[in-house]
């Protein structure tokens, strides 16, 4: 029926992309030729303050540690939120959500460092509030939407409710999980690159560096790097979220 | 699923919600500071308790007011005491801050600070959730939702205009700087806007043709959700050397004002970042108008574009909606940012702010950015209500 | 084996079972039947307790179904439902082990038990142990659901509108297989459905249900013969009843002698299935055999007589 793995048309220019930016992070000197014309009065071409893998490192480093923090908060409210004895949080739960999501990642970070000072910490506190929203909504949904008639079969084949949760609740959300840990990744990486404003050292350093000195070829080549990271990141978690949705026994919608 | 029987004997004496939120308010009230006191701008605060922040027998008028809200939080009142009582704390939160803020000003300093502090925060956030949860018990009908909105936004220009918080620090920042705080304003409303108008005006179009040739549409929403998840630093430094280039060679470029750093690269990264959601939702909305729907029009003798007009579009409208709350939404926290790149907004006061580690300046940035798109939630979701009321009419 | 005593369920002041009582002998099949909102379902899942009677009491082999914590006591009481709601994530084998592994049974045990299964549902062990309920037409999900209900040998056995989804000649194969494992385990079945051919087909017992209110339960012979209200008169459909009767009398009373072509059909066939047979077969007779030896013949003409009116 299915194949085993479906080729999407988009596999191949991301491992293409994947090699790319590989390369420039191992050797950034040997472009630099590409982003010299860029450059004004002989500046640098390349950004050498700090190198370029170590941001890059480190960037994805507050991302994982953020991200993965939102992840154990807000499943874990959300499975709380939808047993019995949660239930009646769950739309005071739903309305912090939604109220957080009007708040820009950008002042959720700005409104931190005074708590925290400068640094890493609030950008790593704002990674993780701005985590949770998406990943806690796609947990509920998952938990509370998905395939009634599964859940009923599993309470009348006399599951208790936990047994329910670890053997048929979850491992049917996983794939809305999944997707709801890509969208806070993705998010997180944006809320990462600004946070060089208050500090942390990522890759935003690149560009505010570019953007204060006039050089757009450090402007440029950290723009690059962070979406590059951004797709790469995007199409790695569609790819756990396939391989989760099959082994949910959900044909891929493509195939 | 499984219900319980024994429901009806749960309904227990107090509102586990409330009791929640009171909870929270009662902490906040005995155990966090009001105010934060600071000798400048800049310098550490420190904190003072609702009974130290206020004059004569105010802290008892707040104690007692706290005490109340928080009894009928606990309670199983009706939602419109518990909307009362909400609202009466908020109001009284808003005074009592104001007055701790001119009681605590030493008069004559210049450079001292009074600002809210935690607990006046926290107050804020569980008074604010609790008046949310009153107005849904409610079941608000949508424009019962905006009128809401508007009565809280007179509430708020009230206080501002009645110059009871003038001591406090962010209106002190204000008002240094009021005349670039308007401009700014609206720069950051107008990017917001705008952008959101020039995606509906090439977007929906763009959805109708590609609904039609399914091979594009893959390969046009493949693109669209590549650069939906480059992040918008990114993206914003990817567009600088290109226009860069464009305002230097192309004639006449500069003269719109097309240059490496400045609107422009706002303008069109929010453009582009507006593409995917008014695109996917104007495709998942006519999607959902039925085949039997489309052929009863036909049969009625309608041409392709009264069809469009009278039938489809009225009836996708609720989704396309959907998408340009999220735009709406999204752009107003994104136009953030333009403050980075010179395209100004409020992101101008939030950037200076995180720059000089001035708290109040980044307030000054961020609260009316955090109001602006909540309200444009508030109105949007009222708006989808209505698109969607019409429809099963 | 399972007793309803004065059982009431409301919903808000509505009630949506009202005072039912009602004995389900061991080894029975008792089906309630009654049209969409009568309350069957809420009946139904009040046995294993997915739903708690507001008043009354529901007795499983002489004890109080509540003296048992639910989930316990569902492992040892079947249940299948029309959507079968098997686990998309698990494998056929996984279904149907279920409740066997939730017992804690032995792997060999369980695998044993699930190839056991999947042959007396007619598939092949090898082929459909391993595969996702998404590669199984229809009709095998439902046989599956029912294999699952079936795993742990429960004794009673509870099933919503099981084969309300399947096309009429899967339905009827289902049918004659839920007969054949009823015979060979002795399972006490519950069976709800709103089609009265598949009540007077498969019940031993037939409920009729009405706004929440048992009006009939009786044998089905007792259910046609005398209706008890005008509500269960229409149920059977007021030309049909006759054509009932068919379906509830075997073609061995009306026997005669001579001969007919082609294959024979078994005497204990019903007198409805040897006329579906005889129209198909474009037979004017069929040759009735009884114990592997032809022993006469029936005719259209006179099962057509039999059908055509009340005797
Ligand atoms: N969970 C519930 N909440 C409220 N009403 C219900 C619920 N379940 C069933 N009912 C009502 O009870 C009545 C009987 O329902 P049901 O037992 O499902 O009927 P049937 O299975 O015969 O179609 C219907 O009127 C239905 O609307
Ligand atoms: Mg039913």
């Amino acid at each position: 029926m299915t194949p085993a793995a479906p080729v999407t048309p988009a596999r191949l220019p991301t491992l293409l992309l994947l090699v790319c930016l590989m390369a420039f992070l191992a050797m950034p000197e040997a472009f630099s030729g590409l982003f010299a014309p860029l450059t004004r009065n002989g500046a640098a071409p390349i950004y050498t303050q700090a190198p370029l893998l170590f941001l890059t490192l480190n960037h994805l480093a507050l991302v994982a540690a953020g991200t993965l923090a939102a992840t154990i908060a807000a499943v874990g409210l959300a499975i709380a939120t939808t047993r019995l004895a949660g239930l009646s949080f769950l739309p005071l739960a739903r309305a912090v959500a939604n109220i957080g999501q009007t708040f820009p990642p950008v002042a959720v970070l700005a409104l931190t460092v005074p708590i925290f000072g400068f640094g890493p910490v609030p950008t790593l506190v704002a990674l993780f509030l701005y985590g949770l929203l998406p990943i806690f909504e796609t947990t509920l949904t998952g938990l509370t939407e998905l395939a009634p008639e599964a859940r009923e079969a599993a309470t009348a084949c006399g599951m208790t409710e936990t047994q329910r949760l670890m053997k048929v609740e979850l491992p049917l959300a996983l794939p809305l999980i999944l997707s709801g840990i890509r969208l806070s990744a993705v998010i997180a990486l944006a809320t990462a690159t600004i946070g060089s404003t208050v500090a942390a050292s990522t890759l935003g350093e690149v560009i505010i560096s570019g953007l204060l000195t006039g050089n757009t070829a450090f402007v440029l080549q950290g723009g690059l790097v962070v979406a590059a990271l951004a797709i790469l990141l995007n199409e790695g978690f569609m790819l756990l979220e396939a391989i989760a949705a099959r082994r949910a026994g959900r044909p891929s919608a493509k195939g | 699923m499984a219900e319980p029987a024994f429901a009806a004997s749960r309904r227990a004496l107090i509102d586990p919600l409330g009791a929640t939120l009171a909870a929270i308010v009662a902490i906040a009230f005995l155990f966090q500071p009001l105010m934060l006191l600071r000798p400048n701008r800049i310098a550490p605060a420190q904190g003072a308790f609702a009974w130290e922040a206020l004059p004569g027998l105010q802290p008892m008028a707040c104690g007692i007011i706290t005490a109340l809200v928080v009894l009928i939080l606990i309670s199983r009142a009706d939602a419109r005491l518990r909307l009362a009582a909400a609202v009466a704390g908020l109001v009284g939160l808003g005074l009592a801050v104001g007055s701790g803020a001119s009681h605590l000003l030493p008069p004559g300093s210049a450079y001292a600070r009074v600002a809210p502090g935690a607990g006046a925060w926290l107050a804020l956030f569980a008074l604010s959730l609790a008046t949310g949860d009153a107005l849904v018990r409610l079941r608000l009908s949508p424009s019962g939702r905006i009128a809401a909105l508007v009565v809280a936004a007179g509430v708020l220009a009230g206080f501002l205009a009645s110059g009871l918080w003038s001591d406090l620090s962010v209106l002190r920042e204000y008002a240094s700087r009021s005349d670039a705080f308007l401009r700014e304003l609206w720069v950051h409303a107008g990017l917001s806007v705008f952008s959101l108008l020039a995606a509906v005006v090439v977007g929906v179009p763009l959805a109708m043709l590609l609904r039609r040739v399914a091979t594009l549409r893959r390969a046009a929403l493949a693109a669209l959700n590549v650069l939906q998840t480059i992040p918008s630093m990114a993206l914003f430094g990817l567009l600088i050397a290109p226009l860069a280039w464009i305002g230097a060679h192309v004639p006449g470029a500069a003269a719109l004002g097309i240059a490496g750093i400045g609107v422009a690269p706002a303008f069109i990264a929010l453009f582009a970042y507006s593409l995917l959601p008014i695109v996917g939702s104007t495709i998942a909305g006519f999607e959902a108008v039925s085949e039997r729907t489309r052929e009863a029009a036909d049969a009625m003798g309608m041409t392709a574009w009264q069809k469009l007009l009278r039938v489809e579009l009225p009836l996708a409208l609720p989704v396309i909606l959907t998408g340009v709350r999220i735009v709406l939404v999204q752009n107003i926290g994104l136009s953030v940012i333009a403050g980075l790149v010179g395209g100004g907004g409020l992101g101008v006061f939030v950037f200076q702010g995180i720059s000089q580690t001035a708290t109040d300046l980044v307030l000054l940035g961020a609260l009316p950015t955090v109001a602006m798109a909540f309200a444009a939630g508030i109105v949007f979701d009222a708006l989808i209500d209505l698109s969607r009321r019409q429809e099963t009419r | 084996m399972i007793d309803f005593d004065s059982v009431s369920r409301l919903y808000g002041d509505r009630p949506a079972v009202a005072d039912v009582s009602l004995r389900v002998g061991t080894g029975e099949i008792a089906v309630i039947v009654g049209t969409s909102g009568s309350g069957k379902t809420t009946l139904l899942r009040m046995v294993n307790r997915l739903v708690e009677p507001s008043s009354g009491r529901i007795l499983i082999g002489g004890r109080d179904n509540r003296t048992l914590p639910a989930h316990a006591l569902r492992r040892g009481i079947g249940y299948a439902i029309q959507g079968h709601g098997l686990f998309p994530h698990r494998t056929v084998a996984e279904n149907i082990a279920t409740v066997p592994s939730l017992l804690g049974w032995d792997a060999k045990r369980i695998s044993a038990r699930v190839d056991e299964l999947l042959s007396l549902f007619h598939l092949d062990p090898a082929l459909f142990r391993d595969r996702m309920p998404h590669q199984l037409s229809g009709g095998q999900q439902q046989r599956i659901g029912v294999a699952r209900a079936l795993a742990a040998e429960p004794p009673v056995l509870l099933m919503d509108e099981p084969f309300g989804a399947l096309d009429p000649i899967i339905r009827e194969k289902a049918q004659e297989d839920l007969l054949a494992i009823q015979k060979a385990y002795g399972t006490t079945i519950i069976l709800v459905t709103h089609d009265m051919d598949e009540a007077l087909h498969l019940g031993t017992r037939i409920g009729v249900m009405d706004a929440g209110r048992l009006v009939q339960y009786d044998v089905p012979h007792a259910i046609v013969a005398a209706p008890a209200t005008d509500f269960v008169r229409s149920l059977l459909g007021a030309g049909d009843r006759a054509f009932h009767l068919l379906s509830l009398s075997t073609v061995e009373e009306m026997i005669e002698s001579g001969e007919a072509p082609g294959a024979a059909i078994p005497a204990d066939m019903s007198m409805r299935a040897a006329l579906s047979e005889s129209l198909w077969s474009r037979r004017e007779a069929l040759p009735v055999a009884k114990d592997g030896r032809v022993i006469g013949r029936v005719t259209r003409a006179a099962l057509e007589r039999r059908g055509a009116g009340p005797q």
